[in-house]
């Protein structure tokens, strides 16, 4: 038998739970991430006009740039404003 | 040489038998049990191994003391050494090196278990005074030093240290089933950058950590994409897989914390759909001490330093920080060098100071420099043979990077070859000069590199057209020189997004 030394961060796979699924989103608060990427403004407008025909309340974030994770700051404002948050890629 | 054989192969015996686990079920193990000190009689000691000159002159003083002091003998690499005393045998080493030994002969006295004096060597003197016994040796000279005792020997070290208990990590042990192939079970547990890697046992581990003055637990940085805490043993054992030699450690360790830089910027650098990943430029007098090559096929196969330290970098994301092609790592090609591109600079053969020192650092300090980088591109000019002539060749092939009809995106690394760099040295041609003309004859008019010029949709808004549009940023363009000092070639190594916005050049002092 060989003993070896664990290379990773030794992070136990947690399996993440999801979040309550909004039932409605009358009412609700929607935040849209601009992952800072070009034109991605154009693609959260349209997203913004759907969500608030829905009845949700849209507010708008944006990322200084797509290469660096979202500052922990802004992370935070998203969470304590937020009922739910759009955050996506697209290129 | 009979008994060192003997001696070796007894110890590698003890060494499997000694290591006892207690298994999880999930095939990690936990606590060791470890081999205990082993207690010790009252009277001299001593401690004497036949591969020592030393030991042979004073084996006939042993017979005498015997027959005068109550005395234990512990022999290191032969049981039928000294010859007519029942001498301990100790070629497990386990009395010997929880008594840190450091050299043969050492005589001790012990009262009740516990050492009291301590004699390294010969010295008749401090035998006599030791031993309580007079006129020890008369014809023997005063004094004679010893050898190294076997229990201090760096090769067996780590292995002795692991198996007397004295192991300082703390990561998880894995468990691989004799059956199991190592190589095959490390890839199975997704540790692999594609090739084969070196299996880190606790021992390898222990012996890359001598490559550093720092404690295996001290953090080295904050790893992305998972953000984790990366400690020196982390570093360590990524290091050995990769093939590294522990002389290469802290140049890893230097990578690692300069990558981690919000400078940097790892992160996006993982992430990106282009091409690039992070290349090392190493400086300074470490590049010869641990064999670096910046010659003759400098980018390419056949150096272990250079091929290592790079990879080393590569793992440590990969496997500390989860950074994983498919996963974070976006990129839509990638490069070759995304196994591990490290490289030193011709500091010797320059015309010019070297990279560090534009960074800042004095010359002959170590250092690395992480440049956010694609492969090399080969530029060929075998023909110019003025300085001028030679910078419109190189500033031409840069003008095309990535794009003709891109500019101010991205940074550069031109690596002038010797015999390019001695067109430059000739004319006088600083690393200033070099540069300046470069970045003069990589003005674009504006015309030309707007988007629909050249037949071409890409390119630069039409505002831009009536200006000159520079391809670099005011520091973007840095020179190195390394090589082959055969062959009329120079390369590029185009970068990534540079800036704030993406990723800076960083240069990071290696430190012991």
């Amino acid at each position: 038998m060989t003993i070896l030394l664990d290379p990773t961060s030794e992070r136990v796979p947690a399996e993440r739970v999801r979040a309550e699924r909004l039932p409605t989103l009358v009412g609700q608060t929607v935040g849209l991430l601009d992952i800072a990427k070009m034109r991605g403004d154009l693609f959260l407008d349209q997203l913004e006009t759907r969500l608030a025909g829905e009845g949700a309340k849209v507010i708008r974030y944006k990322k200084p740039t797509f290469t660096k994770p979202a500052p922990i700051d802004l992370r935070h404002e998203i969470a304590e404003q937020c009922d739910a948050v759009v955050e996506a890629l697209a290129d | 040489m009979r008994s060192c054989i003997e001696s070796i192969e007894a110890e590698e015996t003890l060494a499997t038998e000694s290591w006892v686990y207690a298994g999880r079920s999930i095939g990690y193990s936990g606590a060791m049990e470890k081999a205990a000190s082993p207690g010790l009689p009252s009277g001299v000691l001593v401690f004497v191994k036949r591969d020592c000159p030393t030991c042979e002159l004073v084996a006939p003083i042993l017979q005498e003391l015997a027959k005068k002091v109550p005395l234990t003998v512990y022999t290191q690499d032969d049981p039928e050494f000294p010859d007519a005393l029942d001498a301990v045998d100790d070629t497990d080493l386990s009395v010997s090196w929880h008594n840190d030994i450091e050299a043969v002969p050492t005589l001790l006295r012990v009262e009740s278990g516990k050492e009291v004096e301590r004699a390294v060597g010969w010295h008749r003197g401090e035998w006599e005074a030791l031993t309580g016994v007079d006129d020890l040796g008369p014809g023997l000279p005063e004094l004679r030093p010893g050898c190294g005792s076997l229990s201090v020997d760096p090769v067996r070290g780590p292995e002795l240290a692991i198996r007397f208990g004295q192991s300082r990590l703390q990561s998880r042990r894995v468990e691989i089933a004799t059956l199991e192939d190592e190589m095959q079970a490390c890839f199975d547990r997704g540790w692999s950058d594609g090739l084969p890697i070196v299996p880190p046992t606790e021992a390898r581990v222990l012996a890359m950590l001598e490559g550093t003055k720092r404690a295996p637990d001290e953090i080295v940085a904050t790893v992305p994409p998972d953000l984790v805490q990366c400690s020196v043993e982390k570093v360590a054992i990524n290091a050995v897989m990769a093939g590294c030699r522990p002389s290469y450690l802290p140049v890893v360790l230097a990578a690692v914390e300069a990558a981690c830089t919000d400078k940097f910027n790892i992160h996006g650098l993982l992430a990106t759909t282009m091409s690039a990943g992070p290349v090392l430029i190493v400086n300074g007098p470490i590049r010869k001490s641990i064999g670096m090559n910046s010659g003759k096929n400098v980018l390419g196969q056949g150096n272990r330093a250079n091929s290592t330290i790079g990879r080393a970098l590569q793992l440590v994301i990969r496997n500390v920080g989860g950074g994983r092609p498919g996963d974070v790592d976006r990129a839509t090609l990638g490069n070759p060098g995304k196994v591990g591109f490290c490289f030193a600079e011709d500091e010797e053969g320059s015309p010019w100071t070297p990279l560090c020192a534009d960074f800042g650092f004095s010359e002959g300090t170590n250092t690395v420099t992480l440049f956010p980088g694609e492969g090399p591109r080969t530029l060929v000019d075998q023909i110019s043979r003025e300085p001028e002539s030679l910078a419109r060749s190189i500033a031409a092939t840069l003008r095309t990077m990535y794009s003709p009809k891109m500019a101010l995106a991205f940074d550069v690394v031109v690596i002038v070859s010797p015999e390019h760099a001695r067109i430059f040295r000739e004319a006088g041609w600083s690393k200033d000069d070099l540069r300046a003309k470069l970045h003069e004859l990589t003005l674009i008019p504006g015309s030309e590199i707007v988007g629909g010029a050249l037949g071409i949709a890409e390119g630069l808004p039409e505002s831009v057209r009536e200006h000159s549009i520079p391809k670099f940023r005011p520091d973007g363009l840095h020179i190195v020189h390394a090589g082959g000092g055969a062959g009329l070639f120079s390369a590029i190594i185009a970068g990534w997004v540079n800036g704030e916005i993406g990723s800076q050049t960083v240069s990071w002092e290696i430190k012991s």
